[in-house]
């Protein structure tokens, strides 16, 4: 193997002896310069302006008043009657999503997982959603599922006699919860199938053997193996959960009321519809030490991986 | 005694009727697209196909104007991401200085930075910097956002080159230039043009910085899109159309590249 690989070499190299190449050497250094500059730069200086903004008074629509105000804008934003509120519906939406797409996506993969007839066709139809832009879905289930009177359940429900249901106005927060779970329950289903194809079958075949049911099987067997994917995909999720805002844009525009106003939403209206930069930059604050509490678990986890991936 | 290989017939009725389920909306917009604008409203599956929306969509709006922004956007900053990218995951899969796990978990929490933290700021440098409503501003913002997964991803293939054949080149005196030309180029280029193919869908489909930096100028096909949820615009069929043309293609990269989605979208800790 190695000669033949060597053999594809140009002739004439084995003269030229291999420069030093240690761990660290300044080539090395070079090429990784250009990543971590350009990301420190991202990461440093919006966030170092982002805390600072918090501590002053800076109105786009009032220029003149300026200076330091402490914590005011701090205070200012946790008195608002929208801010609490708008955590907790950051919450119930990242709660339902979690909970639909990865219970859902573990249902699914599970029977994926067994050999049907078309399989790797249903499969492309299960992960598509989340290929679609978020504008897109948005907008589909706003206008062709959800609609009062033309959407596809508006039909239904007249199909079977029962009044329709108005989605978007009586029940907003389940329908951005709907629309943003079918977009990630695709995206729990595929790392979970993943991972579930690399389970040894031997295990399975034992545990058949000794006459356990698919639910035992299931419970002792796929269940763990699923963890470690299971609690990457929570992981993942919640970080972009955290951020949505198209799906909200599109749809409800953190309406009617304040009903589907998350934290994502509640800094964008005060920052760039209010122009209040001092307020909405405590949001952001706000925002980045929620986020950073979950990726040290994230971080911890990849950390123990990369270790392998080293030792390998 | 059953065939093992095969399922029970109900798994199979059962799966596809999940799959479908999922799929309808997906569907809906597809029909819809060819059908007219009176047709839109109902749901019936029994119409004429035409091709009526889609030459509107073309008329009425700049819609290739749109086209070429998300096209400008996406595949540029990919590439750009890249370029900065392959050297860096270069140097840390081969030469791993003593902090290269720190670095590599390091430039993975810069993805972990919510996107509305930085919000504000960044729409403030943006619009001093006059790259508000600029394609050059969202392709800088897309390249830095995907840094980490081309770095990530690009690692993780470089990782998976058996390292003794590289130990086997240098001891026979094989140059930098010549090791990454005749043997790291050809065992990873199938990882990296699939880290590109990645990067080209999530930033075809990034909807966060597109909608609160472009307007009209700049405005990718997400940003397009959205015009259509106010009131006034409210052509189903047409919507439709311009849908299914902004996900279409992206939908069968997707199809295409599912492998290394998993594996790009949680940082290998799962292939």
């Amino acid at each position: 193997m190695t000669q033949h690989v060597l053999d594809a070499l140009p002739a004439g190299t084995s003269a030229t002896p291999a420069p030093a190449r240690r761990a660290g050497n300044p080539l090395a250094k070079l090429l990784l310069t250009p990543s971590v500059a350009v990301l420190f730069l991202w990461m440093i200086v919006p966030l170092a302006m982002t805390l600072y903004f918090s501590f002053i008074r800076y109105n786009l629509l009032n220029p003149d008043q300026t200076g330091f105000v402490g914590l005011d804008n701090y205070k200012y934003l946790l008195e608002d009657p929208t801010f609490w509120p708008s955590i907790g519906h950051t919450l119930v939406l990242i709660g339902s999503v979690l909970a639909i797409s990865v219970i859902g996506g573990t249902l699914v993969a599970v029977l994926f997982d067994q050999p049907f007839a078309g399989r790797g066709i249903a499969r492309l139809l299960v992960i598509a959603p989340f290929f679609v832009m978020p504008t897109v879905s948005a907008l589909i289930w706003k206008n062709m599922v959800l609609h009062p009177v033309y959407g596809l359940w508006a039909g239904i429900f007249r199909h079977l006699g029962l009044q329709p249901i108005d989605w978007l106005a009586d029940y907003p927060m389940w329908s951005v919860i709907v629309m943003v779970a079918w977009q990630w329950l695709p995206f729990a289903f595929l790392i979970l199938l993943t991972s579930l194809q690399s389970l040894d079958t031997e295990q399975k075949e034992a545990a058949q053997l000794d006459g356990a049911g698919p639910v035992r099987i299931f419970v002792y067997i796929t269940l763990p193996h699923l963890s470690r994917a299971i609690a990457v995909v929570i992981m993942i999720e919640t970080i972009f959960l955290l951020s949505i805002f198209a799906e909200i844009f599109t749809s409800t525009a953190g309406g009617p009321g304040t009903e589907t106003t998350t934290l994502t939403w509640l800094i964008y209206s005060i920052g760039l519809q209010q122009f209040d930069i001092g307020i909405a930059s405590a949001g952001g604050v706000i925002a980045v030490v929620l986020a950073n509490i979950v990726s040290i678990f994230l971080v911890r986890m990849l950390a123990k991986n990369l270790k392998g991936e080293y030792d390998k | 005694m059953n065939d093992p290989m095969k399922a029970p017939i109900w798994v199979g009725v059962l799966g596809w009727a999940v799959a479908l389920v999922i799929f309808m909306p997906i569907f809906i917009i597809a029909i819809t697209a060819f059908k007219t604008e009176q047709d839109a409203y109902t749901l019936s599956l029994f119409f004429t196909p035409t091709l009526q929306s889609f030459h509107e969509v073309f008329e009425r709006s700049h819609y290739l104007a749109f086209v070429t922004n998300s096209v400008i956007v996406s595949f540029g900053s990919t590439f750009l991401s890249l370029a900065i990218a392959i050297p860096a995951a270069y140097s840390l899969a081969f030469f791993p200085g003593p902090r290269a796990q720190k670095t590599l978990l390091w430039m993975l929490s810069t993805k972990m930075m919510p996107a509305v933290g930085v919000l504000i700021p960044i729409y403030l440098l943006a619009k001093s910097a006059g790259l508000l409503d600029s394609v050059t501003g969202l392709l800088i913002i897309y390249t830095l956002i995907n840094l980490p997964i081309a770095v990530w991803m690009a690692f993780t293939y470089f990782n998976e080159v058996p390292k003794e054949i590289l130990e086997a080149a240098r001891i026979d005196g094989a140059s930098a230039w010549q090791e990454m030309l005749h043997l790291l180029l050809p065992t990873s280029l199938p990882g990296l043009a699939s880290t590109a193919l990645l990067l080209v869908i999530l930033s075809w489909n990034e909807a966060f910085w597109s909608l609160n930096l472009s307007s009209s100028n700049a405005a990718p096909l997400t940003v397009f899109i959205a015009s259509y949820s106010n009131p006034e615009g409210l052509f189903w069929a047409k919507l439709s159309a311009a849908s299914l043309l902004a996900v279409a293609p992206i939908l069968c990269l997707g199809w295409i590249a599912q492998k290394q989605l998993v594996r790009g979208m949680t940082f290998g800790a799962v292939k």
